[in-house]
């Protein structure tokens, strides 16, 4: 990354022992990484995460919608802290970046109007019996995963390097607005020049692509997709990114947040069967990954079991610069071995040479 | 017995208090930080709004103060009632101290949405000077530029980075810069980004207007709020023109950041002093704003320059000589 004064922005990250909440809505679009994430950090760093089924969506998307108002996530959150206080932990750490940007909100609030909190707790105490102590650190995962990223490195198999070309893979950050344009101090690196992606790119042999549109919205934006008239503005958005990184040749691109990964990842195929752009290599879209999952190919997991194949646009080009052996065969079944289906075909994916896979299609 | 005055400061307003106290038979002594006196008129190419070399006016200074003691590579540390501390650990004594520290540059770095020392083609209006001087203004790799654009008040009027003076000098500064480089490179588009102009001086107003209708330079009214690199390393900016109300996004060759003045490194030390006071701006505060303009609140402590607040070089040369009257008049009090 250009900028090297990231170090003058840290934030704390805690070390150990994570109160882990999910996300609503990655388990849909990349199911894999929220267990990549608990798998990485219990199996390969040797870190103590905690997660529970009682733990409910932080109603982020409602709060931005205008249809949750303020006391009610207040409360949620709050229940959120309870559950935590409860487990005995104080270090919390959200999946979603939304759901940050809701924690670290909320925190925030309390912190400059200490009435609403007082309220809050007694609105959580009459409906729930509850009570909470604020995390003593609050983090996103991807903090946590920056945070480890040299263990990670020391554990590495397959490190962002083309084993064609031996050059580093270059690689688009993304970083989801929520996470530091909310609150700068909160994020690593300032909301500008965030680094807790460039950082783990950095450490693991990639290159960080900076282009002109780096800063611009990936195209989810709540009020551009959730209301139906405005996709228009969604995708137009992601167009003017994809069309500013496309002469920087990116061999992929990664996102801490779940809708930039979908809408990056999603668009690319809308984009195409519009109008028969791509903006990858030899004529296919460009893999979008999250970092759990480039965490994932890192360390050596299988692409499959990291849920990539639930991806629009195909991720095996990367695979095989990466030299990660997968097998074609498998992409399609299930954690029990079940066939999943076939996506259809798609334009995005199909300008290039067939892969293997593409040819049992 | 001979009264001794310490000047701090050896930039116009410091060169100037002495050249008027060695006119009333007293010699002072200046201590300037750096190796040099003229302070940031060492930097200076031009000065507007007459285009007058900067080393005519620096030259004539030092004819008149040249009589004066200077200490040069030296830092006044503490002023107290007996004088002065230096950064060598000695005491100089004094029986009147001039502070004329003069301001900071504002550091456009940290508005690093702006890519100063990050993207290649992103300059300050320090760094054209600085390339007037040497001879020649280009781009990092030499080309000519065919697109500039200059942006008014980085580090002025600016809650974000604590900066919420107005600087004053830099608008007409821009003006003056793109008016030079549009006579460089004729072919070139020039455009300044501002939010107003401030042409506060005798004919600033005058320059503004023949910088439109004579350098056909495009004044945009609206902020430029990001810079980012181009893959052939121009800089491409997004801004609103707030006249028409429209999101506006371009590429240019050169992107220059017009800095503006940030209050003295030492002032926050200086103002430890009994009677020395800052302003919220971080200035240093004189007694009054109209009839005590130089004097501070202890009768032995002066002040000249853009100590006080942002100022171009004749209002600090003036400020310089009726500091000197001030100082005049005390000493014969003793």
């Amino acid at each position: 990354m250009k900028r090297n004064s990231w170090q003058e922005y840290q934030k704390e990250i805690a070390d150990d022992n994570y109160y882990y909440v999910r996300s609503c809505i990655r388990q849909n679009f990349f199911p894999g990484s929220e267990k990549a994430f608990l798998d990485i950090m219990r199996n390969d760093v040797g870190k103590n995460v905690i997660e529970e089924a009682t733990h409910t969506s932080c109603t982020g998307i409602g709060y931005h919608s205008d249809i949750v108002p303020m006391e009610t996530i207040m409360t949620v959150v709050a229940r959120q802290f309870a559950l935590m206080t409860e487990a005995g932990f104080e270090n919390f750490t959200s999946s979603c970046i939304t759901s940050f940007g809701i924690y670290t909100e909320m925190l925030e609030t309390w912190n400059e109007f200490p009435e609403t909190e007082e309220r809050t707790r007694e609105y959580l105490y009459k409906a729930t019996g509850r009570e909470f102590k604020k995390p003593k650190n609050l983090a996103h995962t991807s903090d946590v995963m920056f945070k480890h990223r040299e263990a990670i490195a020391a554990k590495m198999k397959k490190p962002l390097i083309n084993v064609f070309t031996g050059k580093p893979l270059r690689v688009v950050e993304h970083i989801g607005c929520h996470y530091a344009k909310l609150f700068p101090k909160k994020g690593v690196g300032g909301s500008e020049f965030p680094y807790v992606l460039a950082g783990m790119i950095e450490s693991w042999g990639g290159e960080v692509v900076d282009y002109p549109e780096r800063r611009h919205c990936c195209g989810f934006g709540f009020r551009n997709y959730i209301v139906q008239a405005n996709r228009g503005f969604s995708v137009a958005n992601s167009h003017k990114k994809l069309e500013s990184m496309k002469p920087y040749k990116p061999d992929f691109i990664v996102t801490n947040c779940p809708g930039c990964s979908m809408f990056l990842d999603k668009w690319q195929y809308t984009i195409a069967e519009m109008e028969g752009n791509t903006y990858g290599q030899d004529g296919r879209g460009i893999p979008v990954l999250t970092y759990e999952e480039m965490a994932g190919l890192v360390l050596g997991y299988d692409p499959w079991q990291l849920g990539m194949q639930m991806h629009q646009v195909d991720v095996e080009p990367l695979l095989d610069k990466m030299g990660v052996v997968y097998d074609p065969a498998a992409k399609y079944l299930g954690p029990n071995g079940k066939f999943i289906g076939n996506p259809e075909l798609a334009s995005v994916n199909l300008n290039c040479t067939p892969t293997p896979t593409m040819r049992t299609l | 017995m001979t009264k001794k005055v310490i000047i701090i400061g050896g930039g116009p307003a410091g060169m100037q208090t002495a050249a008027s106290l060695l006119e009333m038979g007293i010699k002072p002594t200046i201590i300037e930080k750096s190796d040099r006196i003229g302070g940031k008129l060492n930097d200076w190419h031009k000065l507007f709004p007459s285009f007058t070399p900067a080393h005519e006016v620096l030259e004539s200074l030092k004819q008149k103060m040249k009589e004066a003691r200077v200490i040069t590579g030296t830092t006044v540390e503490q002023i107290n009632n007996e004088g002065v501390s230096l950064n060598d650990g000695s005491i100089m004594e004094a029986d009147a101290v001039v502070v004329a520290s003069g301001f900071n540059l504002f550091r456009a770095e940290l508005k690093e949405e702006l890519g100063y020392t990050i993207y290649d083609n992103v300059y300050t209006t320090v760094d054209i000077e600085r390339m007037l001087n040497e001879g020649e203004v280009a781009m990092k790799d030499g080309r000519t530029p065919q697109r500039i654009a200059f942006l008014h008040c980085v580090g002025s009027r600016d809650e974000k980075v604590n900066q919420r003076h107005c600087s004053k000098v830099c608008c007409v500064t821009g003006v003056k810069q793109a008016m030079e480089l549009k006579g460089m490179f004729p072919q070139a588009e020039v455009y300044n980004f501002y939010m107003d102009i401030r042409m506060f001086g005798p004919g600033y107003e005058e320059m503004y207007r023949r910088a439109q209708e004579e350098f056909n330079i495009h004044f945009v009214r609206g902020r430029i709020s990001e810079a980012s690199e181009t893959i052939d390393r121009r800089v491409q900016i997004k801004a609103e023109d707030t006249l028409i109300g429209r999101p506006l996004k371009m590429t240019v060759d050169m992107l220059i950041l017009i800095v503006g003045m940030t209050p003295g490194e030492s002032n926050r030390e200086f103002s430890k002093t009994n009677g020395i006071e800052l302003q919220p701006s971080g200035f240093v505060a004189p007694a009054d704003n109209f009839t005590r303009n130089t004097c501070s609140n202890a009768k032995n402590i002066f002040y000249a320059g853009t100590v006080t607040a942002p100022k171009n070089i004749g209002e600090s040369i003036n400020e310089g000589a009726v500091a000197a009257q001030q100082v005049a008049k005390y000493l014969k009090g003793l």
